[in-house]
């Protein structure tokens, strides 16, 4: 479905030259909910601008289903970091997931099903009619994601989108990406900082060394496909997993020699 | 219904004891160019006939409108081009900064070189003026366009038309209204000083032939009627305002409140 190749950024600009993404080459299979994990810093968001066709990589290229992505391809969709910035304020949740939909040229009663259905699914029929800022933080990321589903796309491109609300929120939010992915079998990739988020999500971890980066690691998260937070949090094998991609990313950190020493602790 | 009568009182408090001690310290004057407010409250309704609210007022309002509204629509309309483009940015800055500097007033002479005395030079005078913070603060509002927001706004096919009108202008309409703002207030003082030249209607037209009349009485009445259409005016554009950037209000008032 997704095929990353070879791929390296580097930004230049006013005399600094940093290279954010030095080699990456990795793919994710149709249907797949595959996360990356990676330091603070190490260029995930960068990764994914490219991948979403928002960055011209400097070297390498992604495709979906075959094809060279060169600019925001229609079949994806982009749920962003900083969600308070991601939403208009001028518009109310309703129009906010309309305008996608708008663009796309559907017809009224259809963008009105699927903005229904959309803020249904996140369990937001309510607010339809509420300003962005009159949510809570939460709430304005379920917006962003409803944004999303409603733009019915094959891929979905999260980035740390739940690295600003609090952990109980984090926790239903991450059950909420866990269903949407199973009801409506859309390919994830899903960027994280946090190890156990991206065990108790994926299907699969890529585990992304820190800056500049390539691909430490990837692995099979062979948990049941039913999963909740009770259970699956304590169960042996979560516990082995985690282990096993926290050593893999403080062996990265050490191997790299370019570490950044404000780099956090995973965790 | 309290709360709005509360602050109607609010609203009028300072005005009335302003009349009152303007009324109070004007009450025994002697001086011709100073008379009582008594006396210029009586010669205001002799002087502001509808026939005279027809043929000076009604003009000046329409000047007004014409200047303001071609100023509005080229600063807008420019400053989206030049706010949008680095480099046409670049090229335009420091003309804008010098052409913006120019106090409008003195182009008056030029302007009526090519536009005549008709009510053409009076709404390119106007026009002329209030562009400048029209412009200059569109070309800010569109340039601080947050990046997340124009990342989204391409991640989701949002380009083109639909971009400039639904993103673009509406991300930079706290700052256009601002420049707004200040355009009008510029708009009004060149309509009277572009009357004052050469006219044969209008509101600075009148005032003028009051004092040169000697007319003084009546010379205030007509600066009383600039102040209320000022006031008018600004109340317009409150409301106007209020419905465009009721978010924005909405907003600022949520950040604050979760600081
Ligand atoms: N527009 C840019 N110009 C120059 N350098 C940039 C730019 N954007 C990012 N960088 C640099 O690239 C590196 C990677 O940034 P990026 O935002 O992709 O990291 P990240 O893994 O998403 O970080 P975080 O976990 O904080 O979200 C950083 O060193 C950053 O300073
Ligand atoms: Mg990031």
């Amino acid at each position: 479905m997704l095929d990353v190749r070879g791929l390296k950024k580097v930004y230049e600009g006013s005399g600094r030259r940093v290279e954010a993404v030095r080699d990456l080459t990795f793919t994710v299979g149709a249907g797949e909910l595959v996360c990356l994990v990676g330091p603070s810093g190490c260029g995930k968001t960068t990764l994914l601008k490219c991948v979403g066709g928002l960055l011209a990589p400097t070297a390498g290229e992604v495709l979906l289903e075959g094809r060279q992505v060169t600019g925001p391809p229609p079949a994806m969709a982009f749920v962003f970091q900083e969600y308070g910035r991601s939403l208009f304020p001028w518009m109310r949740v309703r129009e906010n997931v309309e305008l996608p939909l708008k663009q796309k040229n559907l017809a009224k009663d259809r963008r009105r099903e699927l903005v229904a259905d959309a803020l249904r699914s996140v369990d937001l029929a309510d607010a339809a009619g509420a300003y962005p800022w009159q949510l809570s933080g939460g709430m304005q990321q379920r917006v962003a994601i409803a944004r999303a589903l409603a733009y019915e796309p094959r891929v979905l491109l999260m980035d740390e989108p739940f690295a600003a609300v609090d952990a109980q929120t984090r926790a239903d939010l991450e059950d909420l990406v866990r269903r949407l992915w199973r009801e409506r079998a859309i390919t994830i990739l899903f960027v994280t900082h946090d190890i156990d988020e991206a065990v108790y999500l994926g299907e699969r971890v890529v585990v992304l060394s820190a800056s500049p980066t390539v691909v430490q690691e990837q692995l099979k998260v062979d948990l049941p496909d039913e999963r909740d937070q009770l259970h699956t949090r304590v169960a042996p094998r979560f516990a082995e997993l985690r282990t096993h991609v926290y050593e893999q990313i403080q062996a990265a950190k050490r191997g790299g020699g370019t570490t950044k020493s404000d780099a956090p602790q995973p965790l | 219904m309290r709360r709005f009568l509360l602050r109607l009182v609010f609203v009028v408090a300072l005005p009335v004891v302003l009349l009152a001690v303007w009324w109070l310290a004007s009450d025994d004057s002697t001086d011709v160019y100073w008379p009582p407010l008594r006396t210029i409250l009586k010669t205001f309704p002799d002087v502001w006939t509808a026939e005279r609210l027809r043929t000076d007022a009604f003009p000046s309002v329409l000047r007004l409108a014409a200047g303001y509204a071609t100023a509005a629509v080229t600063g807008v309309a420019l400053g989206t081009v030049i706010g949008s483009h680095r480099r046409v940015r670049a090229v335009c800055e420091p003309v804008m900064e010098f052409l913006r500097a120019v106090p409008p007033p003195v182009l008056i002479p030029v302007i009526m070189l090519f536009a005549g005395i008709g009510d053409t030079m009076k709404v390119v005078v106007i026009a002329s003026g209030c562009v400048w913070p029209i412009l200059l603060n569109t070309v800010e509002g569109v340039r601080a366009v947050d990046s997340v927001m124009a990342d989204t706004a391409r991640s989701y096919g949002i380009t083109g038309a639909a971009r400039l009108r639904h993103v673009v202008l509406r991300s930079a309409s706290p700052q256009i209204f601002a420049g707004l703002r200040q355009g009008l207030s510029i708009g009004i003082i060149l309509m009277v000083i572009s009357e004052m030249f050469a006219a044969s209607s209008g509101l600075g037209f009148t005032v003028v032939q009051f004092q040169r009349g000697f007319a003084i009485p009546d010379m205030w009445t007509g600066i009383l009627v600039l102040g209320l259409l000022g006031f008018l005016l600004s109340v317009l554009f409150q409301l106007v305002e209020r419905r465009v950037l009721g978010w924005y209000h909405g907003l600022r008032a949520s950040t604050r409140r979760s600081r």
